[in-house]
Parts: C-alpha cells; structure tokens; sequence
C-alpha cells in the first residue's frame, strides 16, 4: 500500500494579539495607553491558555503520520485538539508554520456543503460554480451532471434560482456536487450532521462507495459511532498533538479513557424545568465492573445512574423517576421508569443516585440520547420537580447482542430483540411418505 | 520518519509547505482554474442586474444622470469651461472612464471581506476573485462605452467641434493601465480593509475624492498652468485626457506624464500583488 498523505512534523502558530486586532482606532487606543504606560485595554482576555507563550499558540505541533491509498481514517479529539488545524493545513486553507505535508492527487474537502453557492443563481448554473470552486473544470462538471442531478433529488429545480429552495435542497444539491467530485483524497468535516435520515443514509452509502473505489478519506467527526462504522484507522489529537494512531476501536478507546469518559455535571444546564425541590445533578453510565463510561457495546450488562442532590432533605411522595431514549434523530427508542417496577422511593437521602439497570442492552450501534424527568404526586395529579431534554450521550459502538458477532444496523429497526428461530412442518400435507 | 530529501518518491502532486515568498503568485493554479473566472464573472453579472430594480438598464441610466448633474453643476454654475467640447460628450467621456477604473477599485478592495466564508473552507487561488472583477466590469465598460459611441455620433452628424482620431486605438492600452492600477490600488485596500476593518468606510470616500482629483468633472487645460504638475503625479489624470484626446480631440498630454502615469500603475499592481499574497497566506489566521 502506498502512501497517498504524508506529514512530516507539521506545525501551526497562531498569533493571538493579530486575531483581536481589527480596527484602526484600536491599535491607535493600544499605542496611546502605551505611551501613558496604561494597561494596554485590547490585550485579549483569552491569553491564559495552556498552550500560549509570548502571545502564540500552537494549534498543531510536530505531528507527523502517513497514510496510504484507500485507508479511511477518522481523526478524534475534543475541542481545540487541533483537528480542524490540521483539516485546514492539509486542504490549503493555511499553510502550516513548520514542516510539510505531502499529498499524491487530487484532494477535495468537504468542510461544508454547498460553499459558494449563489442564491441568485440556478441551481444548475450554481453546480457549475461549486464544481469548479472545489477544482473541476467546466467538462468535468458536463460529464456529470446528470449523476449530480439524479443524486441531488432537486432535478426539477434545477432551473429555479437557489435562492427558493429550502435549506434541505441546498444541502442536496451542495452534497450531489461534492460527492461527485472523485478525487483521490477526500476530506470531510462533520458534513453528516445536515440533510434528513433517508439523505444522511444516502451519504453513508456514498461515502463507503467512495471508500471502496479505493480513494482516501479523511473522516473528522463528533460521532464516535460513524467513525467506528466508517473508519478503519483512528488518530487522536490531543492539545495539538498526535496522542494515538491505530485502529478505529482502539483509538476512540484511547479518546474516551483520555477525556475520562465520566458522568457528565448537569450543573451549568439551564434547559431544565420543574419545580426543582430535587435537583439531578449529572447522569452516568456504568459497566458491571464499575468503570464510568459513555462507549457501551451491544449485549452487555449497563447501570444507568441518575445521580441526585436533596441538601434539603425534602421527602417527595409518589416519586416517579423516568428515562427516555432517543435516537440522535429524536426517534424515541425506549422509555423505563421505577413505577413500571412497582417500586417506590422513599426516604431520600441529602444527595445519591437512582439506579436502572439494564442487562444485555438491546441497542444497535450508534449515537443515542437520554432525558429525563422527575415528578411527585400532588393530590391526585403528578408535578414536574426536575426534567431535562438531552442531558446525556452515550454510543453503542459494537458489541455481540446475539452472542455470534452478528449485529443488525440501527437502519434496520432502533432495537434488538432476544428471538428463537425453528422450523414447522404443517402437519397433513407435508408429510413425506418415505418414512 | 525518515524526513530527508532523497527519500521523497517524485510522485508527490502537492508539497504544503509554510509559504515564504513575499511574490508567491502561483500563476499555476490560476491556469487551472480558468473556469472558475469565467464562471466568477457569469456569476457577477447575473447577480448584478438580478439583483438591481432596473436591472440592466441602470448600467445606462448612472452615466446619464451623472452626466446631467455635471452638466448642471460645473458647466451651469461653476462655468468650468469643457475644452470647447460639448458639455455632455466631455463628461460622459470621463465619466466612462473612470467608472471602469473605480468599479475595478471598489469592488476587489472587497474581495477579502465578501469572500470570508469561501476563503475559510475551499483553496482555489484567490486571485481568481479580482481577475474576474476586473474581466466583468469590462462588460459593465463596454454597455457604457457603447452609450457614449451613440452620442459621439449624434453630436458629431450634427456638426458639433468633435474630432475622434486614428489615436482611438489606444483604448485597449489605457483600458489595461486602468485595470492594473484598480487592481493594484484594490489589493493594497483589501490588504488593509482585512487588518483594520473601520478603513472600509473611508474607501467610497477616497474614491470619490480621487475623482475630483482626476479631470473628470474639468479638463486639465483649466488648471492653473503652476498646478498641473500636481495634478500629473495622479495616474489617472493623462489617462482620462489621453481618452477624451483619442476620441473628442481635446486635451493636454505630455509624453513624460504618459510615462510616469505608466510606471506609477506598474508599481501600484506590483505593491498590490505583493500586498495580496501576504493577506492571502495569513487572512485565515487573523480573521
């Protein structure tokens, strides 16, 4: 296999004080409080940061790695680990401080859809723009464009300004042209976080097409679970630098372990409603061993702990505590709650956890989302005391639910079910007579 | 990693390496991207006139009405004298001229701050966007030219003191001198627009103030005679005389003001140029 990308100690500076600065009258402000040996009143406030010295930071430092035709690489990392740096370096955006990148054939990046895209213009003409915007040529665009326009769905469209289109059309027709684009070296930030389900599908679809052809992708996601669907190879960035480089699997494990995949304080959340008598302070996920995690796999035993602060000590009658699952395309996928159980709480502590365990969990891979509320009995009626949308997220990133290795996609229905196969011979007419 | 020279295999299509040059135009990839201005400019003049209430039309109706109010303020009431020329042939000459060179000014001192959102996400050599500027305010030029022709003609089948020469051949030259002398002063704008945004608002202004600095509204002969070197440091000063001389017959031109005009133009582009490709390495850092 031969290598299509090659860092070599690649290196991003960023200058602080030139980010801040854009008015005239400022750097005249800054120069004037200089002179009365004033505080300068522009230094930027951000200047407390871990990587920054003298007024820079490093984005990006010393990463070096090689990839070769036809690998799909999903690049991980929190916020500010350097990935979208790097995304800019290898796409030509900004050059890169120190070092170089070397990269065989053409490269398109896909760090959003539809870039360009004139709403005066139809969406035809438009095409024409955007293909040629991300490097094709006129005559690229003509041989394809009945492809595009097939894939867009937005065929009878195609002569109407873009400025009348919905978002969801335009998204189409932007992702039609870069997907069509068939270039060596693909580049692809976050792009399927847009567009409805059946589109999303179809962009999976076309992105292990464009993986199979044996092009390269360049796969930076949020989304755990599609890096470990689509991926074979992971790199994780940690603070500007390369902190892991293996296989998918392995390297979401190093990112979780890194971040320290622990529940998640529900503190600074102000989406929440309810009386708030009791407050739930942070929800978190954990395997029988104890260990908290949000990667959970197909099959396996998980306490859900909903964690709780009562400082108060209030006792609450009737408590009804609730979770509901979602799908991260708000599909509702199940709901539990401790009056299914028949089970009263009672005698509430000043602060401790309501625990739901769930054996071998039933969910196909992907990314899901919980909320939950809390209520009490109030007469003869139930009121809020605290509910929040969304307040936890977790991934099915694998797993062996049927104890074969087979595991259905979420494509296919949003849980899994225990079943037992056999055969029935109908009784009168089937009987053979060579018995 | 073995990171030394030898061991890199020809093959390699791109090597992204920190950008040093201080000219680093990659003329390259221009080539390459030739669609991409000739779609930029299809794209710039449909826009245009969609998105004007008179569409095309208003490319007409500005040269005329400036031309009336001209003709109102410094030929009624300040009396400036126009050369012996007809007072509307005079100034929509010079009109005609320096909208060209103006809208090729405005318009790519934008090219930075209009572009953000491309510029942050796709690489295509940037100075695809002032080219294609440049190449459709040439289409804007040649409706407003085509105008002028028509009452160049009507003035001159009625016998009015109208010469045009074998000397309009040069209005390729001064149409390339103006575009290189609005792209370089638009660079070095954008440069600066980019760094301190509060400099955008002064840029219509400047502009404006550099008309009436540049014999559009009067005719060089006019100026006090001790004056006229001063205005002749202004390039575009001997290329609107040298136009209304090529096509109205009127007008002073010197061959060192020619020259100096010409070699101001050149340095312009040349410091615009310089200017632009070191926004253009650092714009997506600072922005």
């Amino acid at each position: 296999m031969s290598a299509v990308i090659r860092a070599e100690h690649l290196s991003k500076q960023y200058r602080l004080g030139v980010i801040d600065r854009r008015m005239l009258y400022q750097e005249l402000q800054s120069w004037w409080a200089r002179v009365r040996g004033h505080e300068d009143p522009n230094t930027p406030i951000f200047a407390r940061h871990a990587r920054v010295e003298n007024g820079t930071c490093w984005a990006l430092q010393d990463v070096s790695f090689e990839v070769g035709q036809g690998e799909v690489v999903g690049i991980i990392g929190g916020n500010g680990a350097g990935k979208s740096t790097l995304l800019k370096i290898l796409s030509e955006i900004t050059p890169p401080s120190s070092g170089r990148a070397l990269m065989q054939g053409r490269v398109a990046s896909l760090l959003e859809v539809g870039t360009g895209f004139h709403p005066e213009l139809t969406g035809r003409d438009n095409v024409y723009l955007n293909g040629a915007i991300m490097g094709m040529t006129k005559r690229d665009v003509r041989a394809r464009f009945d492809e595009i326009a097939a894939f867009s769905g937005v065929e009878d469209y195609l002569d109407t300004p873009v400025k009348r289109y919905s978002s969801g059309m335009r998204v189409r027709l932007g992702f039609a042209v870069a997907a069509h684009l068939e270039p060596e070296i693909l580049i692809i930030d976050e792009v399927l976080a847009v567009g409805d389900a059946a589109f999303q599908q179809k962009c999976l679809g076309k992105l292990g097409e464009v993986a199979r052809a044996g092009r390269t992708v360049l796969f930076v996601s949020h989304n755990l679970s599609s890096v470990e669907n689509l991926c074979q190879r992971g790199i994780v960035l940690k603070g500007g630098q390369l902190a892991f480089d293996g296989t998918q699997t392995e390297a979401i494990a190093h990112y979780l372990d890194s971040i320290g995949a622990t529940g998640v304080s529900l503190h600074d959340r102000k989406d929440r409603s309810g009386s708030g008598e009791l407050r739930v302070s942070a929800i978190e996920m954990r395997d029988m061993d104890g260990r908290s995690t949000r990667t959970l796999f197909a099959g396996q035993d998980v306490d859900i702990h909903v964690h709780f602060a009562n400082p108060q000590l209030r006792q609450l009658r009737g408590l009804t505590v609730q979770i509901l699952v979602k799908t991260q395309l708000e599909t509702p996928v199940f709901t539990h709650s401790n009056r299914l159980n028949v089970l009263d709480f009672d005698d509430l502590p000043s602060a401790g956890s309501f625990v739901c365990r769930i054996p071998r969990l039933p969910l196909p891979v992907s990314t899901y989302r919980l909320s939950f509320i809390i209520a009490a009995q109030s007469g003869a009626a139930e009121r809020a005391i605290d509910a929040m949308d969304n307040a936890f997220e977790f991934d099915v990133a694998g797993g062996d639910f049927f104890g074969n290795g087979k595991l259905p996609k979420i494509t296919n229905g949003v849980c899994l079910v225990p079943a037992q196969w056999r055969m029935e011979a109908s009784q009168p007419a089937a009987a053979p007579a060579t018995v | 990693m073995n990171d030394s020279a030898s061991t890199v295999p020809p093959v390699w299509s791109r090597v992204l390496e920190p950008r040093k040059g201080w000219l680093d135009l990659r003329l390259r990839d221009l080539w390459r991207y030739r669609d991409l201005v000739a779609l930029f400019v299809h794209r710039d003049f449909v826009a245009q006139y969609k998105q004007t209430v008179l569409g095309p039309l208003w490319l007409v109706l500005q040269p005329l009405f400036t031309t009336v109010v001209f003709v109102v303020i410094f030929q009624k009431v300040a009396k400036i004298p126009t050369d012996g020329i007809p007072s509307i042939l005079f100034y929509m000459c010079g009109i005609t001229a320096w909208n060209y060179f103006s809208d090729c000014l405005t318009k790519t001192a934008n090219t930075f701050s209009a572009n953000n959102q491309i510029f942050e996400k796709v690489y295509f050599p940037r100075l695809t966007v002032p080219l294609s500027i440049v190449i459709t305010n040439l289409a804007t030029f040649a409706i407003q030219f085509t105008l002028f022709l028509t009452f160049c003609s009507f003035f001159f089948l009625k016998g009015a003191p109208v010469q045009p020469s074998w000397r309009v051949i040069v209005l390729p030259l001064l149409l390339v001198q103006m575009a290189a002398l609005g792209l370089g002063a638009g660079c070095l704008v954008s440069a600066l627009t980019t760094r301190y945004r509060d400099l955008t608002m002064l840029v219509s202004f400047g502009v404006q103030l550099w008309m009436y600095g540049s014999c559009v509204a009067y005719p060089l002969s006019a100026v006090h005679a001790e004056a006229r070197w001063l205005l002749a440091l202004n390039p575009m000063v001997p290329i609107i005389e040298s136009f209304r001389f090529a096509f109205l017959g009127a007008g002073i031109i010197e061959r060192w003001q020619l020259a100096l005009g010409v070699v101001e133009s050149a340095i312009i582009l040349f410091a615009g140029l310089v200017m632009f490709c070191r926004v253009e390495k650092k714009f997506t850092d600072t922005i």
